[in-house]
């Protein structure tokens, strides 16, 4: 018995949503009474003895760099081998890209039930339940896993990191890879801006803006911030901003710990993408604006005065700080 | 080239989120349903383009549930599906659907099969994780691109940060969002043939369920929103700062 995390890696780099698994993992196995480990696929240039100070006992890799990238039907078989080899009982994932490729699959060649989107740790008085968001984040479920292998995936930015001390033992599992499917012949990744689910600070733009031409303003502010960018979806459709950063509903799904919405109305299907955030402020010049419901700070006024003023304000802390 | 599209009904996005039965129970009534938006806008309409690219593509519905998912399947095939088939379940336990599915898509020679990338009531985006490791074939997820020459698929998925194009021999189990196709309209012609269409009922097959929803909560109220004035924009940096400690 024992808890076994799946790190998730971008350029041989591990992701800021595996440590939030590793965390969580660790506080499971406590829960529990058993250790977690850490599961490595791909090279990573990572210290992974020092993947320890979370708490993991050891670290086993698959240093095969096919697994490099990431192909489904190759990850889950690989991660259900090493289930079966660790002797592990609980799986943790980040319900982020990888995640969601993977996850679920693993949960079907296991028969292992899964619950994704989770938010709690487990509740083990009575069972195994886990609570999951929702209805677009409108509500939650408590899930009970019944089956003896059991499978989580957790909301990338639920939960915070932490650490103190310690090494893990890094130790290879000799496990076959199978050949890829998927032939990767390109890769796209927007250069030098933050990516929108895992960043911690957003600011987000819509139809008040007007137009393209005005999104200096916000994209200051931003900048100011260190902020990743988003947009309301009649923003991405007029093609005034990417569509990948349109979020809500039907778009891209986030819960940073601070959303800035800038001439944002609110509708429900807006915040169904946004809801999770930890703080939430909004700008609009509209009193009755439905999104001033669902905020923690807000100003009433125009966005072509209140950034300019507001970037002008967060740099002066900034530099006193 | 056969294109198995996997419809789920969900509640209108407007829709008043509420649980009865000692919160062990969605409350639907009043509740509109509509096509899973993902499964309409993205799935499906991938599924008519090929068609209207290649008129020997074969596009076949499938959804898992009871009685009242047939206006939704209805609907489909008012969008352009070929035919469609029910099976008769309701369930919510995301491996018992797959499990259904697999059953129907492994006799069925498809060389597609596309799913909306998760469901707006559950958010699990498993089934079509599961569905391909039923069918033990390749998966793309979360898809944002996807383009078939003979029998090969050229999709692009998001990844951390960015996009992934890759190629990919059918057949091919794919999670479609936007960027995938364009939202349509149904039309008169369409609404007027789906009345003729088959529209075939199943029985399901025993599967156990790996999970099972105990109850649901909704979330706290949230406290007032506090204002400030539109004079004191530093006010609300320095709660930012001090208060929130968001930056
Ligand atoms: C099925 C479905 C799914 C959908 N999915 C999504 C989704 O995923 N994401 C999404 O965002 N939308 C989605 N929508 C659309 C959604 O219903 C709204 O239409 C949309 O969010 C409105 O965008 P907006 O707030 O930018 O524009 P508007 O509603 O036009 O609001 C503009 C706001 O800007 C304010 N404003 C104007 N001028 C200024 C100024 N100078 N300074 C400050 N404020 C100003 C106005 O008071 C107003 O509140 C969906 C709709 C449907 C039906
Ligand atoms: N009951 C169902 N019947 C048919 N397809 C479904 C059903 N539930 C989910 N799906 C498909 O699986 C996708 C992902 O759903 P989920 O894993 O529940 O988030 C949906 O977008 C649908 O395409």
């Amino acid at each position: 018995m024992s808890v076994l995390i799946i790190i998730d890696q971008t350029d041989n780099q591990i992701k800021k949503s595996s440590f939030e698994a590793l965390t969580y993992g660790v506080s499971v196995a406590n829960q529990l009474g058993t250790n977690a480990d850490a599961l490595v696929l791909g090279t990573v240039n990572d210290n992974l003895p020092e993947l320890g100070k979370y708490g993991i006992k050891k670290v086993y890799t698959i240093s095969n760099t096919k697994l490099n990238v990431v192909d489904a039907q190759v990850y889950a078989a690989a991660i259900a081998t090493a289930t079966n080899e660790t002797g592990a009982n609980v799986l943790i994932f980040s319900h982020n890209q990888t995640g969601k490729a993977v996850a679920a699959r693993v949960s079907a060649k296991l028969q292992a039930g899964i619950v994704t989107g989770a938010c709690a740790l487990p509740d083990t008085t009575n069972g195994f339940v886990v609570k999951k968001t929702v209805f677009s984040g409108k509500a939650f479920a408590n899930v009970s896993i019944n089956t003896p292998i059991k499978i989580i995936a957790i909301n990338p930015n639920s939960f915070y990191t932490s650490f103190t001390d310690g090494t893990a033992e890094v130790s290879e599992l000799n496990i076959t890879v199978g050949l890829p499917k998927v032939r990767v012949i390109d890769v796209n990744k927007i250069s030098g801006e933050v990516p929108l689910t895992e960043a911690d600070i957003v600011v987000s733009g819509g139809r008040g803006l007007k137009g393209p031409e005005n999104w200096g303003i916000l994209l200051d502010l931003a900048k100011e911030l260190g902020a990743a960018t988003a947009c309301s979806r009649p923003v991405g459709d007029a093609h005034w901003r990417p569509h990948h950063e349109h979020v809500g509903q039907t778009g891209v799904q986030i819960a940073p710990n601070l959303y800035i919405a800038i001439g944002i109305s609110g509708a429900i299907q807006h915040l169904a993408g946004v809801n999770r955030s930890k703080v939430i402020v909004v700008i609009n010049k509209d009193p009755e604006a439905p999104f001033f419901k669902a905020a923690d700070y807000g100003i009433v006024g125009d966005a072509f005065e209140v950034l300019p003023q507001l970037t002008e304000a967060i740099k002066k802390i900034k530099a006193s700080a | 080239m056969k294109i198995l599209v996997c419809i789920s009904k969900a509640p209108d996005t407007t829709a008043k989120i509420s649980f009865k039965d000692s919160n062990r129970k969605f409350e639907e009534a009043g509740v509109q349903w509509i096509i899973n938006p993902y499964d309409e806008w993205y799935a499906l309409v991938k599924a008519i383009e090929l068609k209207e690219q290649d008129a020997n593509n074969t596009i076949h519905l499938i959804t898992v549930g009871g009685v009242d998912c047939e206006p939704i399947i209805r609907k489909a095939l008012a969008l352009g599906g070929d035919e469609a088939i029910r099976i008769n379940v309701d369930s919510d336990d995301s491996y018992c659907i797959a499990a259904q599915i697999a059953e129907v898509a492994k006799n069925g020679n498809y060389d597609l099969v596309l799913t909306g990338k998760e469901t707006i009531d559950y958010n699990s985006s498993s089934i079509g994780g599961m569905l391909s490791e039923l069918l033990d074939m390749p998966y793309i997820s979360l898809a944002t691109r996807l383009e078939i020459e003979g029998n090969t698929a050229k999709v692009s998925r998001e990844i951390d940060g960015g996009e992934e194009t890759a190629e990919v021999t059918l057949p091919l189990v794919v999670s479609c969002q936007k960027g995938v196709a364009e939202q349509r309209i149904p039309n008169m012609r369409g609404i007027m043939a789906a009345r003729t269409k088959p529209l075939k009922v199943s029985e399901p097959i025993t599967i156990n369920a790996l999970t099972s929803i105990v109850s649901f909560d909704l979330p706290p109220a949230k406290a007032n929103v506090k204002l400030v004035a539109a004079d004191n924009v530093a006010e609300l940096a320095r709660l930012l700062h001090e208060e929130a400690k968001a930056f």
